[in-house]
């Protein structure tokens, strides 16, 4: 049985078409890399699969359904906007915070409530972390603990949009090997959307690049091609590769470099893997 | 001082008024609405100052427009980027329609000071007793709604994932605000309710990172600062509320210095 099957898929959002077309099966404990530039509907993509935005037309199923919100089976891990509310309160609370969220009542977990998030602390090696109140992490680790609250409830299926985002290399590469053996440990399947495509090198089974409405799965060597590429950006693209390494050009410009910078103004976060 | 009948009262209103908002305040100031508490007692005064004018009881007045505040500034805000804007609006227009009530109402300007500072040491029996039931309402309410209302200001997007909608409980808690509003002003008016809604809680979360003990905190904190208050207003003869804002400003400023936080929050590693 596929984790995902988009067959057909057409997605408005405010009456732009962002995926047209788009039919991928995903199957079962598999690393799926999700790239593209920006707005070419990464979080849209995510967002269908949650069940919260219903597609204008073909059908999304989600282990063996039809996608619906509040499905247990699916973990999601949603982009960072700006500073978090509850910054004062400690990791530990805000990651029990969505244990049993949707259901009414006091926000104090019971017995198993609390054996569920040393669970997933444990999984993330946060215990220490959860001590602490969200405002004196760094990026990284308050990552790591949101990745934890995305763990909760034994999800089949994890969503992680961007978690890279405003990280040094160094701690991207933890990010990416703790959530690869925490795929593999737990037999899950995983979708991650990054801006870059190198820190995922290696450890990804297959690429989603998205672009122009369209999507493309398949093995890298399969999908960073010249004409594949191109065919998305809508553009020439040529790939070049280096040392194990891989760069998108157009023209003169690295597009993924380009598109980080555009899009994100972290100051500061801007040193890239192929830099780095 | 408990031998008089009037401080009795004043005692007890503020204890019910103290518990409710330091409990409300710290789920505000978590969601960083602090803003919305202000205005929503903004608005009170309109409502009091309307129901003076057809004739019922300013607390009513109070109850019924902040209610309506909240639940409209809850369904037009419903991101974050637009609460400022939304609240703005709502408060302006609450402010102008209280000036012409104020219009007609200046016969009564003791009135008006009491509905603006607090009158704690005038609250009647009955009063008491409205509050207690309109206290354990909002409570009962901020019980029911707490879990999902926190998962949704915590992590809206993984909370609309999972089935919940972060504007619905947004609305829900405004009413539980609104309610809390409303009560507050009886004590210490609707100009100074911050004292009561957001001094005690910030100072919490100043003090503790834990979520159950920093909710505790608050309300206790609300408790010793209005009865301090009380008792500071009793032997010095200044205003009840200047007396409460006073501790609330104090205790905050104490929880917020520097050493202290060096105290309660360890270290960053690095």
């Amino acid at each position: 049985m596929n984790v995902i099957s988009f067959r057909d898929v057409r997605v408005e959002l405010g009456g732009r078409v962002v995926l047209d077309r788009v039919t991928l099966e995903i199957g079962q404990g598999e690393f799926v890399g999700m790239l593209g530039p920006n707005g070419s509907g990464k979080t849209t993509l995510m967002r269908a699969i949650l069940g919260l935005v219903p597609p204008a037309q073909g059908a999304i199923q989600v282990l063996g359904r039809p996608a619906t919100r509040g499905n247990p089976a699916v973990g999601y891990l949603p982009q960072l906007h700006g500073p978090a509310p509850g910054a004062r309160l400690r990791g530990r609370d805000f990651v029990a915070s969505a244990v049993d969220g949707h259901r009414l009542g006091l926000p104090w977990p019971g017995d198993r409530g609390r054996t569920e998030v040393d669970r997933v602390l444990d999984l993330v090696g946060g215990r220490e972390l959860a001590a602490r109140p969200l405002n004196t992490l760094s990026g990284g680790e308050r990552q790591r603990l949101l990745l934890a609250q995305a763990l909760l409830g034994q999800p089949q299926l994890l969503l992680l949009d961007e978690p890279l985002i405003s990280l040094d290399p160094h701690r991207q590469q933890e990010v990416v090997a703790l959530v690869r053996s925490l795929q593999q440990t737990l037999g899950i399947t995983v979708l991650f959307s990054a801006h870059e495509l190198n820190p995922l090198l290696g450890v990804m089974d297959r690429v989603l690049y998205l672009g122009s409405g369209q999507a493309a799965l398949g093995s890298v060597d399969a999908v960073i091609t010249g004409p594949v590429l191109s065919r998305l950006y809508g553009a020439p693209i040529e790939v070049i590769r280096v040392q194990g390494r891989i760069f998108v050009m157009s023209g003169a410009h690295e597009v993924e470099r380009d598109d980080h910078r555009h899009g994100h103004d972290h100051a500061g976060s801007h040193r890239h893997a192929a830099h780095g | 001082m408990l031998a008089y009948d009037f401080m009795r009262h004043a005692f007890a209103a503020a204890a019910v008024v103290s518990l409710v908002a330091g409990t409300v305040g710290y789920f505000l100031v978590l969601r960083g609405q602090t803003f919305a508490g202000h205005a929503l007692a903004h608005v009170g005064f309109t409502g009091a100052t309307g129901a003076v004018l057809v004739g019922i009881a300013p607390l009513w007045g109070l109850v019924i427009v902040t209610l309506a505040a909240g639940i409209g500034m809850g369904f037009i805000g419903e991101r974050l980027a637009e609460r400022d804007v939304a609240i703005g609006l709502v408060l302006a227009f609450a402010l102008g329609l209280g000036l012409l009530f104020l219009h007609y109402y200046t016969a009564f300007a003791s009135q008006a000071t009491a509905l603006l500072f607090g009158n704690v040491l005038a609250v009647e029996p009955r009063t008491v007793w409205i509050l207690a039931a309109l206290g354990a309402v909002t409570l009962g309410m901020l019980a029911a709604i707490s879990r999902p209302m926190l998962f949704a200001s915590l992590q809206p997007q993984l909370a609309e994932a999972k089935g919940v909608s972060p504007r619905r409980y947004g609305v829900l808690f405004l009413v539980v605000v609104a309610l809390t509003t409303a009560a507050c002003a009886q004590i210490v008016g609707v100009l100074l309710v911050f004292a009561l809604m957001v001094g005690p809680p910030a100072a919490a979360q100043r003090l503790t990172t834990t979520l159950a003990t920093g909710v505790l905190l608050s309300a206790l904190l609300a408790l010793a600062e209005s009865w301090g208050g009380l008792t500071l207003a009793f032997y010095s003869d200044w205003p009840g509320s200047f007396c409460i804002v006073l501790l609330s400003g104090a205790v905050y400023v104490l929880a917020a210095l520097p050493w202290n936080r060096a105290l309660t929050v360890r270290p960053v590693r690095p």
